[in-house]
């Protein structure tokens, strides 16, 4: 096992696999290397730009997309193991014609400045404002049986996964609060 | 006149492509027949490269290339040695890129990078800075071209003989830039011509540094770099990666991406170097400073020389007959060091603004009061008239927005439940430049105006700045202008850099605007079908600017609290008060001086670069273990300035606004901690165990 991804010797086809999935709602078929991640599966294979590789170990969140509608960072995930799945990305949040709330929010609010994490903040924003219309708790929900409010803490606390180096922390909080105020 | 843009906030322009993920970054330009390369780092400190053996990494399938200072391309030696790369096997330091695989994907070039093989012969190497190195010496400048030492009156009988003096050491360790988009570039040959996609602050430098390297004519080479994902410093020059994807795609002669990767972040492309800071200020007993001094040691790499300049902030900030700064450098067996947010002014202040707060304390005087008193009238340093200084009034300012006055300034008075609360306030300066600039302005046979210009948005907003000025110098809506940057085939611009770029840009902007308004008023009958075209450029200008002090101003407040049993520090609220010239967008100039001092949180609470000096490497070279502040490290934070008006700077009259957001941010933020809990760190970042572990935490 040690020496296999790298063995010469290992035939093509045991390298590779088909995998069909879903992403933005269009049925994607592939053959890809099993080494080959979501996140460079997205970007290399189908053209979607938009997830980010900022670190490929999980450590940043700028390649947070939705899988079945909840977030993942997309280069920890090789790509073989999602056949079925259904992938959001960044490229899925708009409408045909406009923006998302959320999208126009972090617009108007200035919410990001270099725009590299900004995909994933994104990404990882929605899946926050569902959470919280789910009722999940966090580490700082104060009462694990009532209706989780978005508060600035709450927001703060489920954004910590998405580093902004840029420092636009508190206009992305903002615009999140202002989404979830308009649910 | 049009109603102005200048002024008025404005979403910036590529929000919608930024907020879509449709923004192209460096290596996200569709191409056919591209290939990918994956650079290898020396695992030995000092020494040279024996023996590479490139077959294993040949062997993986998909790789195509091994590129060593034995099969590359040849550069010239002439240009820059960072950027010598590939051509002999000298090794300068542990992680030096001395190797690139290129393969058909990814996942082929990671494993062949893994899989080169690589002898070394080794020699002693020495990592560490301390104050008593043998290799200390005195560099004959310091960045950019400053003097080394400065000396005025006599500082030593005059702090001798002072009443109240403060003599303390301060330290910081190294920092890492870490923008979220890597050093990235896609390059590719096509008969003879360079055209790269690249992630830089300045496409004009990078442009002329590979056609050096490569010596082929500048207009041989096109580096376009429309959407850039942060620099912080990091990219104002060019660096590692540019240079090996141009190589490896002339080697494998077709486009290549090369993406560094986080780790890699981590030394090739320079980060801001340690600092050992003894500041000395002797007063009389109501503060007014007789004697002022700043001794700062920094270090370098035996590969060139890199001097920052620490003590200069102190030079100009405060007022004091008696005053001296020196410099001191090391050449260690390290990556170089290079710009980072404030080079230079950020550590020094930390020093500087610190020690104002321990003097504030012996003295027993409010530290805003203490500055007020040694407000300098002229440059304490050259004796040049200040064009604009308001650093008074920010302090004022601050201090009434922030609800300082009611202050106690007991440290460890005020407990909150299990918080001890305190604040501390920080004076700030970054210098205003400008760098010789060209641009070209268009009148449109439509009624549209083109405007062209090198310039390069980082995420500052210097597209929708330029703009808004364009629009005004124009005196047309800015609707009916359009925008033009990021491309070396434009008019040549410095860098994004140095909180010089909107003054830079805007200059030879306003020039190319007037010029073709002038030309527009005595031109009769319709345009031709391509416009009408002015070029202006503003070195004769900027060469003729009498010598004044030119500086933006800023001041910093901060509320920490910190949990007396864990010593656990929150920065609940913290305030920034900046004095910069005209801003020109509200919304983005904020976005900007929030985001310098979020980075001052992330510098005085969780950054460090934690050496292992066995191989001069760190130990913590990835987002894991080198922390950066998150959002849930950034509660309550607010940037605003005062009106200022200043016609000796440029004719936007701006100042910048990249630095001065962080200089003064970590003083203040220790500043508080003191208050807080009675214990002064000197040596970054504040962590618990340096309060909890202190016998005097209150």
């Amino acid at each position: 096992m040690q020496n296999r991804s790298g063995s010469a010797s290992i035939a093509g086809d045991e390298r590779s696999s088909r995998v069909a999935f879903t992403v933005n709602g269009d049925r994607r078929e592939l053959t890809l290397d099993n080494r080959t991640t979501l996140l460079d599966t997205l970007r290399e294979h189908l053209g979607l730009i938009g997830a980010k590789k900022g670190c490929d170990h999980g450590q940043c969140g700028s390649c947070t997309v939705l899988l079945e509608g909840r977030r993942v960072k997309s280069c920890l995930i090789f790509a073989v193991t999602l056949d079925d799945c259904s992938i959001t990305t960044v490229e899925g949040l708009a409408g045909p014609d406009r923006l998302s709330p959320l999208q126009e929010a972090f617009v108007a609010q200035d919410a990001f400045q270099c725009g590299y994490c900004t995909p994933g903040q994104l990404c990882s924003a929605r899946g926050v404002l569902d959470e919280l219309a789910e009722g999940w708790p966090s580490a700082v929900t104060e009462d694990l049986t009532g209706v989780v409010r978005p508060t600035d803490a709450e927001i703060r606390e489920r954004m910590a996964g998405n580093l902004c180096r840029c420092g636009a922390y508190p206009h992305i909080v903002a615009a999140i609060r202002e989404t979830a105020g308009e649910r | 006149m049009s109603a102005g843009a200048v002024g008025r906030a404005h979403p910036r322009l590529e929000g919608p492509e930024k907020v879509t993920g449709t923004a192209r970054y460096a290596v996200e330009y569709p191409l056919e027949d591209v290939t990918y390369g994956w650079a290898v780092p020396a695992a030995a400190v000092r020494g040279r490269i024996t023996r590479i053996d490139p077959d294993p990494a040949l062997a993986v399938p998909g790789v195509l290339a091994v590129l060593h200072h034995g099969n590359a391309p040849r550069l010239s030696p002439d240009v820059e040695p960072e950027l010598y790369l590939l051509q002999d096997p000298a090794v300068h330091y542990r992680g030096q890129l001395v190797a690139l695989v290129v393969a058909e994907s990814i996942e082929a070039a990671r494993e062949g990078a893994r899989q080169v093989r690589i002898d070394y012969d080794t020699e002693p190497h020495s990592t560490v800075l301390t104050a008593d190195h043998p290799g200390l010496y005195r560099p004959e400048k310091v960045n950019p071209s400053y003097p080394t030492d400065t000396s005025e009156g006599d500082f030593d009988a005059a702090f001798d003989a002072a009443e109240v003096r403060v003599d303390a050491t301060y330290r910081t360790p190294a920092y890492h830039n870490n923008p979220m988009e890597p050093h990235a570039t896609t390059a590719q040959w096509r008969d003879g011509r360079l055209l790269v996609h690249d992630s830089n602050q300045g496409s004009t430098a990078v442009q002329a540094a590979l056609a050096e390297l490569f010596g082929i004519p500048r207009d041989s080479v096109r580096v376009i770099s429309e959407h850039v994902g942060g620099g912080f410093g990091s990219k104002g020059y060019p660096k590692a990666a540019v240079v090996l994807a141009s190589l490896a795609a002339r080697q494998v002669d077709r486009p290549v991406r090369l993406a560094l990767t986080r780790q890699q972040l981590f030394g090739p492309i320079g980060y801001r170097t340690p600092t050992i800071q003894r500041v000395r200020l002797g007063s009389d007993a109501d503060g007014r400073i007789a004697a002022i001094c700043h001794d700062a040691i920094s270090q370098t790499s035996t590969i060139t020389e890199f001097a920052e300049q620490t003590a200069v902030y102190t030079r100009s900030m405060y007022a004091a007959p008696h005053r001296r700064t020196t410099h001191r450098l090391v050449r260690l067996d390290v990556p170089t060091p290079f710009w980072m947010r404030a080079p230079g002014e950020c550590p020094g202040a930390y020093a500087l603004e610190s020690a104002m707060d321990e003097l504030a304390s012996a003295c027993g005087i409010d530290p805003i009061e203490l500055r007020v008193r040694n407000e300098p009238t002229v440059d304490p340093d050259q004796g040049h008239p200040f064009s604009s200084r308001n650093l008074v009034a920010c302090l004022i300012r601050g201090a009434r927005r922030f609800g300082w006055g009611d202050r106690d300034p007991r440290p460890g008075a005020r407990r909150e439940g299990r918080w001890l609360v305190g604040t501390g306030v920080a004076g700030a300066s970054y210098p205003a430049r400008a760098r010789a600039s060209a641009a070209t302005a268009t009148a449109l046979p439509d009624g549209g105006y083109l405007v062209r210009i090198n310039a390069t948005d980082i995420g500052t907003g210097a597209r929708t700045a330029l703009w808004q000025i364009a629009a005004d110098a124009l005196d047309v809506p800015p609707e009916r202008v359009t925008i033009r940057i990021g491309d070396s085939d434009l008019p040549p611009a410095g860098v994004a850099g140095g909180s010089m770029g909107t003054a830079s840009w805007s200059w030879a902007l306003t020039r190319a605007c007037q010029e073709l308004r002038d030309r527009l008023g005595h031109h009769s009958g319709s345009l031709p079908p391509e416009g009408l075209t002015v070029a202006a450029s503003t070195a004769d200008e900027i060469r003729a600017q009498k010598p004044m002090a030119r500086y933006a101003y800023g001041a910093h407040f901060v509320e920490v609290r910190v949990d007396a049993e864990t010593g656990e520090v929150r920065v609940s609220r913290m305030l920034g008060v900046f004095a910069v010239g005209r801003v020109v967008n509200p919304t983005t100039a904020r976005s900007q001086l929030i985001g310098g001092m979020t980075m001052g949180i992330s510098m005085a609470l969780h950054e460090e670069g934690l050496l292992d000096e066995r191989y001069g490497d760190w130990v913590n070279h990835d987002f894991a273990t080198y922390h950066i502040a998150g959002c849930a490290d950034v509660e309550q934070i607010e940037a605003e300035w005062v009106a200022e008006e200043d016609s000796d700077l440029n004719p936007t009259g701006v100042k910048g606004l990249g630095e001065i957001g962080i200089v003064g941010s970590a003083a203040a933020i220790a500043n508080a901690v003191r208050h807080a809990t009675g214990v002064r760190v000197r040596d970054l970042p504040i962590r618990l165990e340096k309060l909890a572990g202190s016998s005097s935490f209150t």
